[in-house]
């Protein structure tokens, strides 16, 4: 009784939880004023200055190029399309950079932690001169070192129907004809039967403990009956064949230096980082461990597969996930040499033909954030997933 | 949370440069701070160029240098800011620079969009190709599924592709963020062709590792009138740089140069000329300037035909013709309102 006579006449303010929620809601005010407060302002003085404002530009006719798109475009599109293109761009070498900078990664990390002397040297020496020069300098150097190497269009490189020359690899495009359709079902079922004889492998081992190399035999699967839908459809494929033209190489499917030296920059630089973070992790596993799975009987391969790997993830996971908003953001530096990202189309051409400085800046971070984001949220699922299971 | 603080961070920061570029009376300012902030470009030789002291020469250098000769009477009192084809209005809009010098071409979207104005022509171009000369090439018609280098942001990118689409030609643009190397990518063969302003394609040719080997095609594809450029809004500024221009215009009309304007300003009868050096009447109260500010300009810095040679004239590295830049008595179109 006296008990809650007390709680009652504690005034509203003494709540230690009301007090939280009432300074969250100041808090929360001030931000928004403050934002409004600037936003307004800004407004006001672009207005002042007359400079229009807002995002109707991105229904105008663009009126420039684009070397590099993979969606259609041209000169006649609008600066939206410009920037879907543009944004495809960042996408495409930020994923194609994570793959290979982690293939490099891994492989650059297990190489440093080689008994073989002059392979751990080898990688200590890739790992140390790549992470210790700025990343822009390494892109000019791919790009201008690559184009110095290659011969002017004339004097091309001819593998039968490839062709190789300062302004990239031409090589046969495949044209789809008639009958595609059935390849690709051939394809896409075997991928089908291929995931649920590995489900149906997994779940047998389990229950029997009997071992089945669902892997190989399943990519055996596949290639096997792709390659039979190709010969029953009767090779519904043809090949368009890059031709020397009066100034380049023209037809065939082209392969720029920018995109190359824009990959080969971002990947290695990348790939020495997280070859540090393989070593780190697969170090952080005590050797016990893999002295126990010995002499449990288990063979090398499975030994890192099995034990070390999974135990090593967990402390490779977070880092290697800044690694990879890292070169996603990194990929901007494209622009400097023609690689048409985000950053080139939308805060460099948009951005000036239009002078919507404001929109396109932040259109670009909008972008940045999202990915970021994203891929922030991918792996911290990941992480969640391969983290100890207590039981 | 913390994204919100970066956002309002940033918009804090976009809106702070803005409002302190919403200051009128620059000349005040300028007064106050004893120097003119001049943009300029990162270097283009002839037009904006730094030496090895640091110091810059060209003729859009010279239209910051005649405004601050006219009003401080030394045209050293002005600081440059190198800025790329991108930054540049940017820049001027934010306050950062008073004048934007940087061969800037005056186009319809630029004057009425972007919170600035055009004040006049310094140099009257036209964009225009160079190739190699053993492409064989001789006109641009014969440009067909070439590979063309650019620099990124200018008005020469959209030219670059009107042109093209006009005459149903393909093309493959490169298009670099940097002159610099988008130069350098032409140079190592990347493209075929490379286009910009043709006073730029004249002046970058300097810099090619053997200039000899590579020729400017015969076609002009665009009009490329290049002037300085102010905030829009205050008159009083946009009138003095305009007209330190235009002093220089009729000086050379009117014989007068660096070397003789001590000379005439003491013996001349010209009424013209007497106005024109602040003998007779004030006219450098109308803009707020001493009465021997033209004088001041025409004797530091000189006349326009001076500043033309003196840069990108036959003499220079650059060897261009004064063609649509001569006086309109003789045969170009500069011409300037009277001094009156």
């Amino acid at each position: 009784m006296s008990e809650k006579t007390t709680s009652s006449n504690k005034s509203f303010l003494n709540d230690a939880a009301n007090r939280a929620l009432i300074f969250q809601i100041v808090l929360l005010a001030i931000v928004v004023f403050v934002g409004y407060y600037l936003f307004s302002n800004l407004q006001a003085n672009l207005a002042d200055q007359g400079i229009s404002t807002g995002f109707a530009f991105l229904n105008q006719p663009a009126g420039f190029p684009v070397l590099i798109h993979l969606i259609d475009y041209t000169e006649a599109d609008t600066y939206g399309r410009a920037f879907a293109v543009a944004l495809i761009n960042t996408l495409v070498i930020s994923l194609m950079g994570i793959v290979l900078a982690t293939i490099i990664g891994v492989i650059m990390g297990l190489a440093r932690l080689s008994s073989n002397w002059l392979v751990a040297r080898l990688a200590t020496v890739y790992i140390e001169t790549l992470r210790n020069i700025p990343l822009l300098l390494q892109m000019f150097f791919w790009y201008f070192a690559v184009l110095a190497a290659l011969p002017i269009p004339k004097n091309s490189i001819i593998l039968g129907d490839f062709f190789l020359n300062k302004r990239g690899v031409y090589s046969p495009n495949p044209v789809t004809q008639d009958g595609f359709g059935l390849v690709i079902a051939g394809f896409v079922f075997s991928i089908i039967a291929a995931i649920a004889l590995i489900v149906w492998a997994k779940k047998r081992q389990t229950r029997t403990g009997l071992w089945f190399p669902a892997y190989w035999s399943s990519l055996g699967m596949i290639v096997v009956i792709t390659v039979l839908a190709l010969v029953i459809s009767g090779f519904p494929i043809e090949f368009e064949l890059p031709q020397k033209s009066r100034f380049n190489v023209t037809g065939g499917m082209v392969l720029p230096p920018e995109f190359v030296a824009v990959l080969i920059a971002l990947s290695t630089y990348t790939g020495a980082f997280i070859a540090e973070i393989v070593r780190a992790g697969i170090l952080s596993v005590s050797w016990g461990q893999t002295e126990a799975a010995r002499s449990l009987g288990l063979k090398d391969s499975l030994t890192q597969r099995l034990i070390v790997l999974p135990q090593a993830l967990r402390v490779i996971i977070p880092p290697l996930t800044s690694q990879f908003l890292n070169l996603t953001k990194n990929s901007s530096l494209g622009a400097a040499i023609a690689y048409p990202e985000l950053v080139a189309v939308v805060m460099g051409t948009t951005l000036n033909q239009t002078g919507q400085a404001i929109e396109s800046i932040g259109l670009c971070m909008l972008v940045y954030g999202t990915l970021s984001l994203t891929i922030s949220l991918f792996m911290n699922w990941y992480n969640k997933k391969m983290s100890l299971a207590e039981r | 949370m913390k994204s919100n603080v970066g956002k309002l961070l940033s918009t804090a920061a976009i809106a702070a440069t803005i409002s302190a570029g919403a200051t009128a009376a620059t000349l005040d300012d300028v007064k106050a701070k004893g120097f003119i902030q001049c943009g300029v470009s990162t270097g283009v030789p002839g037009f904006s160029n730094a030496d090895s002291n640091g110091d810059w020469s060209g003729i859009d250098v010279d239209v910051c240098r005649a405004t601050a000769a006219a009003i401080f009477n030394d045209p050293q009192k002005v600081k440059f800011t190198p800025l790329s084809a991108k930054e540049r209005f940017t820049a001027l809009q934010s306050g950062e620079i008073d004048i934007l010098s940087r061969n800037t071409t005056w186009t319809y979207t630029r004057d009425n969009s972007l919170g600035l104005d055009f004040t006049t022509v310094n140099f009257y171009d036209g964009q225009g190709f160079i190739v190699r000369k053993d492409l064989g090439v001789t006109s641009a018609m014969e440009l067909d599924g070439a590979t063309v280098c650019t620099e990124q942001g200018t008005t020469t990118e959209l030219n670059m592709a009107d042109f093209f689409r006009k005459h149903k030609m393909s093309y493959v643009p490169v298009i670099v963020q940097k002159v610099d190397e988008a130069l350098a990518a032409y140079d190592s063969g990347r493209c075929d062709v490379y286009t910009t302003d043709k006073s730029g394609l004249a002046a970058h040719r300097t810099k090619l590792a053997s200039p000899s080997e590579h020729v400017i095609l015969p076609e002009t594809i665009s009009k490329e009138p290049l002037g300085p450029v102010v905030r829009h809004g205050d008159n009083q500024w946009k009138d003095i740089v305009t007209w330190s221009l235009f002093v220089q215009i009729n000086a050379e009309e009117m014989g007068i140069t660096s070397k003789n304007v001590a000379k005439i300003k003491s013996e001349t009868n010209d009424p013209g000329i007497k106005r024109l050096l602040g003998v007779d009447g004030d006219m450098g109260a109308q803009l707020n300037l001493s009465s021997d500010w033209a004088y001041n300009i025409i004797s530091k810095v000189g006349n326009y035909g001076e500043v033309f040679a003196r840069n990108v004239g036959p003499e220079t590295a650059v060897n261009l013709p004064r063609g649509l830049n001569a006086l309109w008595t003789e045969g170009g179109v500069l011409y300037a309102p009277p001094v009156r």
